[in-house]
């Protein structure tokens, strides 16, 4: 075990897990925050997704070690009214809401990004991001909302 | 409960609810108990406060229940909708049948809970017209207040609680006239929209307690294979695990977090004896299923004279053979299991909460009532959480503890043991003469479900595996034969059920029909179609997809209809086809579903239908080789993606009819749709699913 000092949403929390653990295992059962879902494992359906220095990154890919030092963002840190968030409620996004965490953080990335996306630019973006719902469409509109506005 | 304080165990929930936000739906505070608050019967109390808490039976799984069923009842009280609380019912039986499947939530308990909510309101309204002193017939509820339209005056159900629960509870409380309908009938957003944007929804795997412990299960990677022996200690030296206990299943990992769990797991050193799964191989099932199909089967329902084939009549036959396939949910399979004061506390996110209490008492070796069963947000169902192993694990697991432990199945460990959605073949028969169908037969060869879980019933016609195969047109003779095969892989329900094989064949084979008749097959649909929900739903689609209309180059178009689970939809697709490359362009959707209780949860379910059933047509495949399963993840079993997301329009026929269900229905047309349309743009047919260029 080894003791690592991670800035989590702005706060500084500090752990003591193996060097190897994936930042979503962190986030989950050392920081309580659950709102970072594990989907796969290994990377491809993205609902693990957070910010990390502002880059959206899968979670269940990054070992804490390497994230020491960054600003790492979660869907708790959004603060709950952030305009990526305020739109998909707008738009009534969710169906079973598992992957929608993942969904916001990558829209959040994108549109900080790139402000104003062309419908390929999200198509490309978010096509990270698996829903085995049915809210693609209505997380498109909700990005069209954001960079609308 | 009552009068006594909060138990334990009702603080540590009121904990869990502040701290970790298990309260699912819109976040008030409290689910304490309120004994002056009116509450005449399980499912809704109207506090002293004028809050109203609605607790829903179903599990909410995507399809919106929460929201759905809160709002039936909340009409019928005559709610103001911004003080109501959709809450997630535990496992009890004062909620009736909590079974989340079959597309019920609303279709067989749409009276029941308007006479909740009408039981309820009929208490306030007595309250009021004692107070008035007028005829309780002469007042109305809404906007959580009653009123007297004579005097215009009006009170706030806050006002009446106290005197409305002394009140007699009504038996047959009187429903609302439809037409003074508040909520039902209306789009209503979510009530568990912003909990799950903002990462506060619970999900199963998202329950966090003090002290908790995590597990991991190693399990064979063939079917029914047997755990011979395994060395612990590899497991037991990774930093972070706590024990490794052998379960029914397997053998458990367990440590403080799911990383060394896994960890652990991968240490573990196991041996196992494979059964007889291992020589299973679901090519070589596929092939017996093929040689089998042109053969005559069991005959399993006639109309007329069954199959014949008069003199100068024509015979056309196809054949189409589909795959196993995974549920997938996004969350995969989990459950929290804690024993503690003499019983045990289960969180799980599960469609079946009785059955899976009672599993979970029967594997914990205590009376069900000693069995608290919480019922968490679902990541996705699909029919995957019809099943209770996962709970029956963790039980057997926690068993080994003071403290809670979750186990959490790995997506390899949700893909490789699901239960399955069984593989198909249709061997298809139409007898033709000028422009006729004569005569039609639909021989059926698969696994059934039932029969596996109920051998005594082998040799049996499965008629549940029939769903969708009877044809609904107007053929004067027709027959089903059906032959099923026994397997040694678990074999489940997947939303639609056998809904989702039996018309993708028959629908798919009425184009090949029609072309041959050299008819238009929607037009011939709708001379064969008798008047009434599903010709209704058929018409709408053609109109709305603008049937007929021409197509860019390499385009096609197609269509599909069927009923089931009470509703009955038509679904027109426009595919291209370029260079061996199909996009799926367009889908639009029609459903005759009764009254809908909610338009914008049937539009939602059923773009959902279209994203599983297209997931399923162009990739979904599961393979079995040596009695394993080969697609462990998402490379090898990919979902639709977001890119690939068709324009999906949804329409509803207008009706007032009983509701119907919704989840499902929207699963069986689209694969035949999609398939005739590949036949409209490339003249080939689809006789094999997944779809192959």
């Amino acid at each position: 075990m080894a003791r690592f000092t991670l800035d989590v949403n702005g706060v500084k929390r500090t752990v003591e897990v193996a060097a190897d653990t994936p930042l979503l295992w962190v986030l989950r059962d050392h920081l309580g925050l659950v709102g970072t879902k594990y989907g796969c494992g290994v990377g491809l359906c993205g609902s693990c997704t957070v910010l990390v220095d502002g880059e959206a990154e899968r979670s269940c890919s990054v070992a804490v070690s390497q994230v020491v030092g960054k600003k790492i963002l979660t869907i708790e840190g959004l603060g709950g009214q952030h305009p990526v968030q305020e739109a998909f409620v707008a738009e009534d996004v969710p169906q079973c809401g598992y992957c929608q965490s993942g969904q916001v953080m990558q829209a959040v990335a994108l549109l900080s990004k790139n402000p104003h996306p062309t419908p390929e630019q999200v198509a490309a973006v978010m096509g990270d991001i698996l829903c085995r719902c049915g809210t693609y469409d209505r997380i498109a509109k909700a990005v069209a909302r954001v960079a609308r506005r | 409960m009552k009068g006594q304080g909060l138990s334990r165990r009702e603080l540590l929930n009121l904990s869990m609810m502040v701290g970790g936000g298990l309260v699912l739906g819109r976040v008030f505070p409290a689910l304490a108990e309120e004994p002056a608050a009116l509450q005449p019967n399980p499912f809704v109390r109207v506090g002293t406060d004028g809050r109203v808490t609605i607790w829903v039976n179903k599990s909410e799984m995507g399809q919106g229940v929460l929201t759905g069923l809160a709002q039936i009842i909340a009409d019928e009280l005559g709610a103001d909708w911004s003080q109501v609380e959709a809450v997630q019912a535990d496992a009890d039986a004062k909620f009736g049948n909590q079974n989340t499947g079959g597309s019920t939530a609303v279709r067989t308990q749409f009276e029941e809970l308007r006479k909740a909510g009408a039981a309820a309101r009929e208490m306030l309204v007595q309250a009021a017209a004692k107070r008035w002193g007028v005829p309780a017939e002469t007042l109305i509820a809404r906007g959580g207040k009653v009123l007297d339209p004579k005097t215009g005056s009006s009170l706030a159900f806050r006002e009446l609680v106290a005197e409305a629960a002394k009140l007699p509870v009504p038996q047959n409380p009187r429903l609302k006239d439809p037409k003074d309908f508040d909520f039902i009938g209306k789009p209503l957003p979510r009530v568990d929209a912003r909990a799950k944007l903002t990462g506060k929804a619970t999900f199963g795997c998202d329950v966090r307690l003090p002290g908790m412990l995590f597990a991991v299960v190693a399990r064979p990677e063939v079917f029914g294979a047997r755990l011979v022996s395994f060395e612990e200690k590899p497991a037991l030296q990774v930093e972070g695990v706590v024990k490794v206990v052998p379960v029914s299943s397997g053998v458990a990992v367990v440590a403080r977090d799911t990383w060394a769990a896994l960890k652990g797991r991968a240490a573990l050193k196991v041996v196992w004896e494979p059964g007889e799964a291992a020589s299973f191989s679901s090519k070589a099932l596929l092939t017996t299923m093929e040689e089998l199909a042109p053969k005559p089967g069991k005959e399993a329902a006639k109309h007329g004279e069954g199959f014949l084939l008069p003199a100068g009549a024509r015979k056309l036959e196809a054949s189409f053979s589909l795959p196993f396939l995974a549920h997938a949910p996004m969350e995969p399979q989990n459950a929290t299991a804690w024993f503690h004061d003499g019983g045990l506390e289960v969180w799980a996110p599960t469609q079946v909460p009785m059955p899976a209490r009672q599993e979970a008492a029967r594997v914990a070796g205590l009376p069900v009532e000693k069995v608290t069963l919480h019922v968490t947000f679902l990541g996705g169902g699909f029919g995957r959480r019809l099943s209770s192993d996962f709970v029956a694990e963790a039980v057997e697991v926690a068993k080994h503890f003071t403290v809670p432990v979750q186990l959490l199945w790995t997506r390899e460990d949700d893909m490789t043991h699901d239960f399955y959605r069984p593989p198909s073949v249709h061997f298809l028969q139409a007898a033709i003469a000028g422009k006729q169908i004569l005569a039609w037969r639909h021989h059926q060869v698969t696994c059934s479900i039932g029969q596996q879980r109920n051998p005594s019933r082998a040799g049996q016609v499965d008629r549940g595996a029939l769903e969708g195969a009877e044809p609904p047109y107007a053929i004067p003779h027709w027959l089903l034969e059906q032959t099923l095969l026994p397997v040694p892989v678990p074999l489940g329900a997947w939303r639609s059920v056998y809904a989702s094989q039996n018309p993708f064949a028959s629908e798919h084979f009425f184009d090949l029909v029609a072309r041959e008749l050299k008819a238009d097959p929607y037009q011939l649909r709708l001379k064969l179609l008798p008047e009434g929900p599903l010709k209704a739903a058929l018409r709408l689609a053609g109109e709305k997809a603008g049937w007929g209309k021409p197509l860019p180059a390499g385009w096609g178009r197609g269509v599909a209809c069927c009923s089931s689970f009470g509703s009955h939809v038509a679904e027109v697709a426009e595919v291209s086809v370029r260079k061996e490359k199909l996009k799926v362009e367009r889908v639009v959707v029609a459903i005759h579903c009764g009254r809908a209780i909610n338009p914008r949860l049937v539009e939602q379910q059923l773009v959902s239908a279209v994203v599983f059933g297209l997931s399923a047509f162009l990739r979904g495949r599961i393979t079995v080789e040596g009695g394993k399963v080969l697609e462990t993840n998402f490379d090898r079993y990919e979902p639709l993606r977001f890119h690939e997301m068709p324009r999906v329009e949804v329409h509803i026929v207008p009706s007032e009819e009983p509701p119907g269900g919704v989840g499902e229905p929207g699963v069986p047309p689209l694969a035949p749709a999609v398939a005739n349309a590949i036949l409209a743009a490339t003249g080939k047919a689809v006789n094999r699913l997944p779809w192959e260029a």
